[in-house]
């Protein structure tokens, strides 16, 4: 959320689609929550008409295909977006990076927007494939860290969701103590 | 039937819409589905036709389906005719989900559904759905269940008990009998069972229970425990039995179950299930 004025703090820019798979937006205002309730909506009722869920990689599919859809109207979405997911048949995390162009690449971590001048190059350094949750926790607070310490921003603190294999679980990220420069 | 008025939409001069009541001959021919209201729960009970010896019953769809997370929907008709009915009311759902930021009522999605169901007695080019439905679930954040039911003239009203389908007259009378108010989970699912019962005759092994509880996902009925309902309430039926006639009753190991002549290739052809 971008503006002169704040006009909350406790914006919750995710949304989940079915029970293991979430989606978080940035982008223009209106767009972002529209969009993404609207993809909400379809995956929702693709799990009514076939009582299955559907994977993380055909959602990240179906929302490219939207989203190319969008880019060639006459007024397109102007939205990125992050797909987390857990695949409920084998098992495996994925993320997806999609942005308002209708890219999509899978990757291992990904960014949107100015945080990833700052973020990216920490996570390029110190993610391994292998991780442990608690050392991709640890990582995750150096990326935060380094927010607090660099974005010219005023910092009102981070949702942090975890896609796990029974389901989405809110965590408690606290970022009220200060970062001093390193 | 060769009238000439039975074809045509309008100007009838007795007031009947022949193609609505074909429509319920195509309800009162299809299985039996039955919902129940207890005290805070809602079940809806199905007939479920015996499978063939070949069939992948596994994979064949059930009578009972979910039209969002907090509607149940279980009908009587035309299977074909319900996919459709189910489809529309499914987006629906989504659509007042996505406008409104809440999801449907039971009500306003009963009206819905009878809505499609009345326009389609009253336009050109089609005939009206072949089914009566019974919709179950919880408004948001409320605790109380409800039940409602859908006709093919567009008609719906709301119960505390009801059947469709075949039989559905001798299911009702039996619910009007037995039915009373603020049941726990138990009586009320073993109520529904017992009201199958009267006009199912292949026991447990045909007989579907989804049960709904507020906030909660629907509960299908796992097989070994409406086997379970079945052999406690056929004891209770055979107790009953021996009671009334000391010194006979009990002595045969079947269950004295009323059941139907069998009308051999009925549905056959007329695609319901």
């Amino acid at each position: 959320m971008r503006g002169a004025t704040i006009l909350k703090t406790s914006d919750d820019k995710t949304r989940q689609l079915n029970k293991h798979t979430l989606l978080a937006f940035s982008g223009e205002a209106g767009d972002t929550i529209q969009f993404a309730e609207f993809i909400q909506a379809n995956i929702a009722l693709y799990t009514m008409r076939n009582e299955t869920d559907l994977g993380p990689s055909a959602v990240a599919s179906f929302i490219r295909g939207e989203l190319a859809r969008s880019l060639r109207s006459r007024k397109p979405y102007n939205v990125n977006l992050l797909l987390g997911g857990m695949d409920p048949i084998t098992k495996q995390p994925s993320l997806y990076w999609l942005d308002y162009l209708a890219s999509s690449a899978k990757l291992p971590y990904a960014a949107h927007g100015y945080a990833q001048y700052y973020c990216l190059s920490i996570l390029d350094k110190h993610h391994h494939p292998d991780i442990s949750f608690e050392q991709g926790m640890k990582i995750l607070r150096m990326c935060t860290d380094e927010l607090q310490r660099r974005l010219p921003i005023d910092f009102k603190g981070m949702t942090v969701k975890v896609i796990k294999k029974d389901g989405i679980v809110d965590m408690e990220y606290d970022t009220s103590k200060q970062v001093l420069a390193a | 039937m060769a009238s000439g008025y039975d074809r045509a939409l309008s100007g009838n001069p007795d007031g009947h819409v022949f193609q609505v009541e074909y429509a319920l001959e195509a309800v009162k021919r299809g299985t039996c589905a039955v919902g129940v209201k207890g005290k805070d729960i809602v079940v809806l009970g199905c007939e479920k036709k015996s499978a063939m010896k070949l069939q992948d019953t596994r994979i064949t769809p059930s009578k009972i389906g979910l039209v969002d997370r907090h509607v149940c929907l279980a009908f009587a008709g035309l299977n074909a005719d319900a996919r459709i009915l189910v489809d529309k009311a499914r987006v629906e759902a989504q659509s007042h989900r996505l406008t409104v930021e809440d999801p449907v009522t039971i009500e306003y999605i009963t009206k819905y559904i009878a809505g499609v169901q009345q326009r389609y007695t009253q336009s050109g080019g089609v005939r009206p759905f072949g089914i009566s439905t019974l919709i179950i679930g919880f408004d948001k954040g409320s605790q109380e269940p409800k039940l409602y039911q859908t006709e093919p003239s567009g008609i719906y009203s709301a119960w505390k008990a009801n059947a469709i389908g075949r039989s559905s007259k001798t299911v009702r009378e039996f619910l009007e009998r037995h039915h009373k108010d603020d049941m726990d989970r138990e009586t009320t699912i073993s109520l529904t069972v017992k009201s199958l019962l009267e006009v199912v005759q292949t026991g447990a092994k045909n007989i579907e229970i989804a049960i709904m509880a507020p906030g909660k996902a629907i509960e299908m009925l796992p097989a070994e425990q409406i086997e379970q309902y079945v052999k406690t309430i056929e004891a209770e039926k055979q107790e009953e039995q021996a009671r009334k006639k000391p010194g006979r009753g009990g002595a045969s190991g079947t269950a004295s179950l009323p059941t139907r002549p069998l009308a051999e290739g009925e549905g056959e052809g007329s695609g319901d299930i």
